[in-house]
């Protein structure tokens, strides 16, 4: 290849990099983070990002140029040069993928592990999940019943999950946690708000008829404040 | 192969004998007879069903869904499958009758009527496959389009919610059971024996049974709709327990997923056997184009999994009407030992939806590249690295479902291990092209889309298989923007690369140029409109299988449903290409794209039995651009050179 073809080349991967980036960046992908697991789950997210627009943008670029550059013209009917192979070039990209998604998957267990492992003196609630709604009971506190899932912010929570009929599935967005809840198991999630608010609690396992309206909301709150209504009598 | 020649000349003593007049035709296979011995068997079925019942001393002995099941979904399509004459042949066998010397009145189409009967042409099979699935295809896309409609705003439009869990499930099912996966069947039906230089399938009646399972099949999952409470709600995926207490239509999945896998199976096998026995001379695996290489580890995978989907259904059926307990927990079952299951089958299936696909993009992109396909064994093996790998990763899907939380790492390395060979196979693709003389006729527009389309799948699946982000993502609309960008920027831009590269083959016309550009960039926009938006609003917080979202989605939503739409609308310039070209398209050359392979070295379309003499195969099927280069040696040609037929 002449210079000049290099340098086109990778002017065309800079930009293809480049309108990646932007597709990455200026919109807003990720909710707002409430939860340590989210803080490192939006790590892993944008550490395979990084890996994948540098991908995109290789492949982007080749194509982008061969289209540009190899077209035939329209009178010729001529062969291109009959090359079958270069070994050098298979091993290349056979190693340099490999080595990538090592990566991504050392990356992502480490994180796994982390976010499975619950913090010391863990808050512990029940989760049960029936059509269409959710409740929760706090076995801490007397078994106090709740439908709404209250939690205290900076500590950690142990959720067991109970299904009543069907599958369904836990998930707060701003959590990024997400767990199915299976008749006759028990799964546990993790879970460390970070941050005070109310967020959605969404059913992402379709249940029937009402799965699309079976949705709550999970409020974090200051760990006196959350004191204060637990020790309250009744939900 | 004299007599095949004299056949070819004298097409008079071909087609199907003139049927006998009178009451005697009621006896002569075709829908006349199939007419009749569908309700027959129909009644025996409920025949069945009443006796047993009353024998057992169950009340009522006459309880609707079990005859739906046995009488309507089971017996009635036996009866119209015997009908037709698709057993005709081992039924004379079996009972002792002398059977009929094959005359080959069943094989190859002398008007549109011999395209609506037992056929044992792989041509006319090819043809049979192409214009059900493409009709199906129909059928999911509308169903799509309403789905969208639906999604247009937030709260409640058009449909309740039953009503919507049905549209999104038949939609996902008919697309993949009768259409991707069939419709790769029948594109292989067609060129698969004619790239060996074979005169057609090793098992012609079993081809041509395969072919009538599947009308069956997409009959009985568009009917459910008709069903008491409704089509099946439960998805595509119909997990247990919802899909045990849904409906009767479920039941019609449960159903129409068997005679789909059975077809799906024996389609497999014979492509295996014709693979396997029946290379012309001289056709070592190692000369094999990349599409058989394709459709002989597809047909391993099918063979290998699909009777795994076929479990999964019938015990939830089982479930369902015989109260067993295979996944109820009340009754000791095991709720996720039908997502692994299932996955063990339905993993392998994206694989059974794409590595035909990979062959495709091969051909194309070689012959409109005038260069050898790059790394052409490394290619073939990393079909076989796919296929090994491919039943490694089921429990991806299963990342959150609560199955032993030790299996989820392994899951994760096998899975994105698969981006190894995955992209080999697209990094080949872009050396293949890398100084070629590139063509953009519509074929490889298809093909290079393809190929930029599945990148963006392919790096999406890098998401989904790292574990933490597949916590997040799971079950939303990024999941559904991955899927479509794998199935439809994947499988059916290759479908329709396909269907355009062999259309002077099939038809003997030429399809219109312009209008297959035309489609190509309408549909090649719309998806991107439609799709790309999906991850972003998956990601921050859209749930999939919802028929009703929060109010900040709605912009996105709307957006989404109007270039949904024009991508819908996309698909009537492909129709309409497609019927006008078949009609008055200018007649094709028998090889337009000068190809190597040997489809393209007989007539188009090829004679009733592919060749007058079994070519002698002498070299690799992409040598373009090496001077003298040959693939084969056919009728006419020079006689092979003695270094052509030792150097395999």
């Amino acid at each position: 290849m002449r210079r000049g073809s290099i340098v086109q080349l990778i002017v065309i991967g800079v930009l293809a990099g480049a309108v990646a980036s932007a597709v990455a960046l200026i919109p807003n992908w990720l909710p707002t983070s409430a939860s340590r697991e989210a803080g490192r789950i939006d790590f892993v997210f944008w550490f395979v990002t990084g890996i994948c627009i540098f991908v995109f943008s290789i492949v982007a670029a080749v194509i982008i140029y061969a289209v540009w550059k190899f077209r035939a013209k329209p009178d010729d009917d001529s062969d291109g040069p009959p090359i079958h192979g270069n070994t050098g070039l298979e091993i290349v990209w056979t190693a340099i993928p490999t080595m990538l998604v090592t990566a991504i998957a050392i990356v992502s267990a480490i994180v796994l592990a982390k976010d499975d492992a619950a913090g010391a003196n863990p808050l512990r609630v029940n989760v049960y999940a029936q059509q269409f709604f959710w409740s929760y009971t706090y076995p801490g506190f007397g078994n106090k019943p709740s439908v709404i899932l209250r939690l205290p912010v900076n500590r950690s929570v142990v959720l067991t999950m109970h299904a009543k009929d069907v599958l369904h599935s836990f998930w707060v967005p701003e959590f990024r946690q997400k767990q199915d809840l299976v008749p006759g198991l028990t799964p546990t999630l993790h879970i460390t708000p970070d941050r005070v608010g109310t967020y959605p609690l969404i059913c992402t396992e379709l249940c029937g008829l009402g799965h699309a309206l079976m949705r709550s909301r999970v409020i974090v709150m200051q760990p006196d404040a959350f004191e204060r209504w637990a020790a309250r009598k009744g939900p | 192969m004299t007599s095949i020649a004299e056949h070819e000349r004298d097409p008079v003593q071909h087609g199907p004998p003139r049927p006998p007049g009178g009451l005697r035709r009621l006896l002569y296979p075709g829908f006349l007879r199939a007419a009749w011995m569908t309700p027959l068997f129909f009644g025996i079925g409920c025949g069945i069903v009443v006796l047993a019942r009353w024998w057992g001393g169950w009340h009522p002995i006459w309880l609707g869904e079990i005859i739906v099941l046995v009488g309507a979904l089971t017996a009635a399509p036996v009866g119209f499958l015997a009908g037709i004459g698709a057993f005709d042949y081992w039924v004379r066998y079996a009972i002792g009758s002398p059977t009929e010397p094959e005359d080959h009145s069943g094989h190859g189409a002398y008007s549109w009527k011999d395209y609506f009967r037992v056929n044992t042409d792989h041509k006319v099979i090819g043809m049979q496959y192409l214009a059900t699935t493409i009709f199906f295809f129909l059928a999911g896309g509308l169903l799509a389009m309403l789905v969208r409609a639906e999604l247009a705003k937030p709260g409640m439009q058009f449909f309740d919610n039953q009503t919507y869990n049905g549209l999104f499930s038949v939609h996902a099912s008919l697309m993949i059971f009768l259409f991707v996966i069939p419709a790769f069947a029948g594109l292989a039906n067609f060129v698969v024996p004619l790239m060996l230089g074979a005169p057609d399938m090793a098992f012609p009646r079993l081809n041509a049974l395969s072919y009538w399972l599947l009308p069956i099949a997409g009959i009985m999952m568009l009917s459910s709709f008709a069903a008491p409470g409704g089509a099946f709600a439960a998805g595509w995926t119909g997990y247990a327990p919802l899909s045990i207490h849904q409906p009767m239509g479920t039941i019609f999945f449960n159903m129409g997923v068997q005679w789909a896998g059975a077809s799906s199976i024996m389609t497999a096998l014979n492509f295996l056997v014709t693979i396997i026995t029946m290379r012309a001379p001289g056709m070592t695996f190692w000369r094999m184009p990349l599409l058989v290489w394709a459709n002989f580890t597809t047909s391993l995978l099918v063979v290998i999994a699909t009777p795994f989907i076929a479990g999964s259904q019938f015990f939830v059926m089982f479930d369902k009407v015989m109260h067993t307990h295979f996944f109820d927990v009340a009754g000791g079952g095991y709720p996720l030992g039908y997502q692994h299951i299932f996955w063990f089958y339905s993993h392998p299936a994206v694989y059974i939806m794409m590595l035909p696909g990979f062959g495709i993009a091969s051909e194309v992109i070689s012959v409109f590249s005038r260069k050898p396909i790059f790394g052409y064994r490394l290619m073939a093996l990393s079909l076989m690295a796919i296929l090994v790998l491919g039943f490694s990763v089921w429990a991806h899907h299963m990342f959150v479902s609560g199955m032993a939380p030790w299996l989820r790492v392994p899951m994760m390395i096998t899975t994105l291990m698969i981006a190894v060979p995955t992209g080999i196979k697209v990094f080949s693709w872009l050396a293949t092209i890398w100084e070629g003389k590139l063509n953009f006729a519509t074929p490889m527009l298809w093909a290079v889309g393809f190929v930029s389309m599945f990148v963006i799948g392919g790096l999406s699946g890098i998401y989904l298989g790292a574990v933490p982000i597949d916590i997040h993502t799971s079950d939303t609309y990024f999941v559904v923007a991955h899927i479509h960008y794998v199935l439809f920027g994947g499988s059916l831009f290759t479908i329709f690369a396909g269907i355009y590269y062999w259309f002077p083959k099939m038809t003997g016309r030429q399809y219109n140029e312009k209008l297959g550009k035309l489609h190509f960039w309408l549909t090649f926009v719309g998806f991107n409109l439609t799709f790309f938006p999906m991850h972003l609003i998956g990601t921050q917080g859209m749930p999939r299988r919802v028929s009703d979202y929060a109010p900040q989605f709605g912009t996105w939503n709307l957006f989404i449903s109007i270039a949904s739409f024009a991508l819908g609308a996309s698909t009537i310039v492909f129709l309409y290409n497609m019927v006008t070209s078949m009609r008055r398209g200018a007649p094709a050359e028998s090889n337009p794209w000068r190809a190597l392979t040997l489809e393209w070295q007989v007539s188009s379309p090829p004679p009733i039995f592919n060749f007058d003499e079994i070519p002698q195969v002498v070299g690799n099927p992409y040598e373009y651009g090496v001077p003298g280069a040959r693939h084969a040696v056919l009728n006419g040609d020079r006689a092979a050179t003695d270094t052509e037929v030792r150097s395999h």
